[in-house]
């Protein structure tokens, strides 16, 4: 297989046909911040904060790096003052909805975001969909997903597949970025609904 | 759904005619892409999807209900809950808006007793708000069951909505 060639903070680096940005540089031992990546699953790009900036052909632009495909010859800046400025808006928003979030507190820690600077509107939920999707292309289980859409947006168990499955399983309570007890209590509410109704 | 007008909560809607819902779902069986069309044409007749309709349709399709009730959710077009059988939608777009809309919606909420969004219990109307029609020089315009209706004063729309059976 033909190896790519490109070059990600003044670091040539080689990459393989079908890799992505962040997994090139993951490789290369360079660190992308990210909150709905992982592993195990397909690229998602929900929370946008692994958004890097790649200069082809003399341009430059900002595209978000675990779904754009590594290219030869992109020349990739993972940190600039622009990027960071980004980056911080992105966790003030999060963290209007996280405030008490460990990992998104680290992070606004390295980035200077201030937790305070939107109202807060604490659903504990970034929609990173980690737990959604974990659920979905490893378990094969469908036991939770997403309801509603825009501001009303949240995930959901089933509790008819959550009953069955969840309390053996539970693998994705630490995938949560912001905290699992949001995923136990929608658990806990889940199952009383089905009390409820039986 | 604080209004205890609200048919959402207690009304089980009107009886499911159970045997048409399953000859949709037949028709697709073991057919995933078809989901969105067997949702259309269940909401078409029935009104609203139960969840017990939800989790058939998830059966017969092969398609795992948490998707399903995901998109049960996302669409406007589709109701969880049951819908009355008139739809009675009230444009609150500017110009609309100018002309009195305000105080035809509020002779409507007055009349049927429920506010955008909600059903009243004899499943009569169904009351929402919309922000344009595309028919700005008929404001202030209320739309029953697709069907415009124009220069509309409070008194008339009052009228208009006795007419509904």
């Amino acid at each position: 297989m033909s190896e790519i060639q490109l070059e990600i903070d003044g670091t040539p680096v080689t990459a393989t046909p079908g890799m992505t940005l962040l997994e090139a540089a993951r490789a290369a031992g360079l660190s992308i911040p990210t909150l709905c990546h992982h592993e195990g699953l397909e690229p998602y790009g929900g929370c946008r904060l692994c958004i890097v900036e790649v200069e082809q052909r003399g341009r430059t632009r900002l595209v978000v790096s675990c779904v754009f495909p590594a290219a030869a010859d992109l020349v990739v800046r993972t940190r600039s003052p622009k990027i960071d400025r980004m980056r911080k808006t992105i966790l003030e928003l999060l963290l209007a909805h996280a405030p008490h979030s460990p990992r998104l507190g680290e992070l606004a820690a390295e980035y200077g975001a201030d937790p305070n600077r939107f109202e807060q509107e604490a659903a504990f939920c970034v929609h990173c969909g980690l737990c959604v999707r974990y659920c979905a292309e490893v378990k094969q289980l469908h036991a939770v997903g997403f309801i509603d859409r825009g501001i009303t947006k949240e995930i959901s168990f089933l509790p008819e597949i959550a009953l069955r499955e969840c309390n053996r399983c539970k693998e994705c309570f630490p995938l949560c970025p912001t905290s699992y007890l949001q995923a136990a209590f929608v658990l806990v509410e889940g199952l009383m609904s089905t009390n409820g109704r039986a | 759904m604080s209004n205890p007008e609200c048919a959402c909560h207690e009304s089980k809607g009107e009886p499911l005619d159970a045997a048409r819902i399953d000859q949709i779902i037949t028709a697709h069986r073991g057919d995933p892409s078809a989901l969105i069309q067997v949702m259309l044409e269940i909401q078409a007749e029935n009104r609203w999807l139960p969840r017990e309709v939800l989790a058939r349709m998830a059966e017969a399709l092969q398609v795992p209900l948490a998707r399903v009730q995901h998109i049960a959710t996302f669409y406007k077009a589709f109701s969880p809950v049951p819908k009355g059988r008139h739809d009675v939608h009230i444009c609150m777009g500017t110009a609309c808006h100018v002309r009195g809309a305000p105080r035809i919606l509020d002779t409507v909420e007055e009349l049927t007793g429920i506010a955008p969004g909600e059903t009243d219990m004899e499943l009569k109307f169904s009351l929402e708000t919309v922000n344009c029609l595309g028919c700005c020089a008929l404001g202030p315009v209320v739309e029953i069951d697709g069907k415009a209706h124009g220069h509309l004063s409070p008194a008339q729309s009052a009228e208009l909505l006795q007419g509904y059976e």
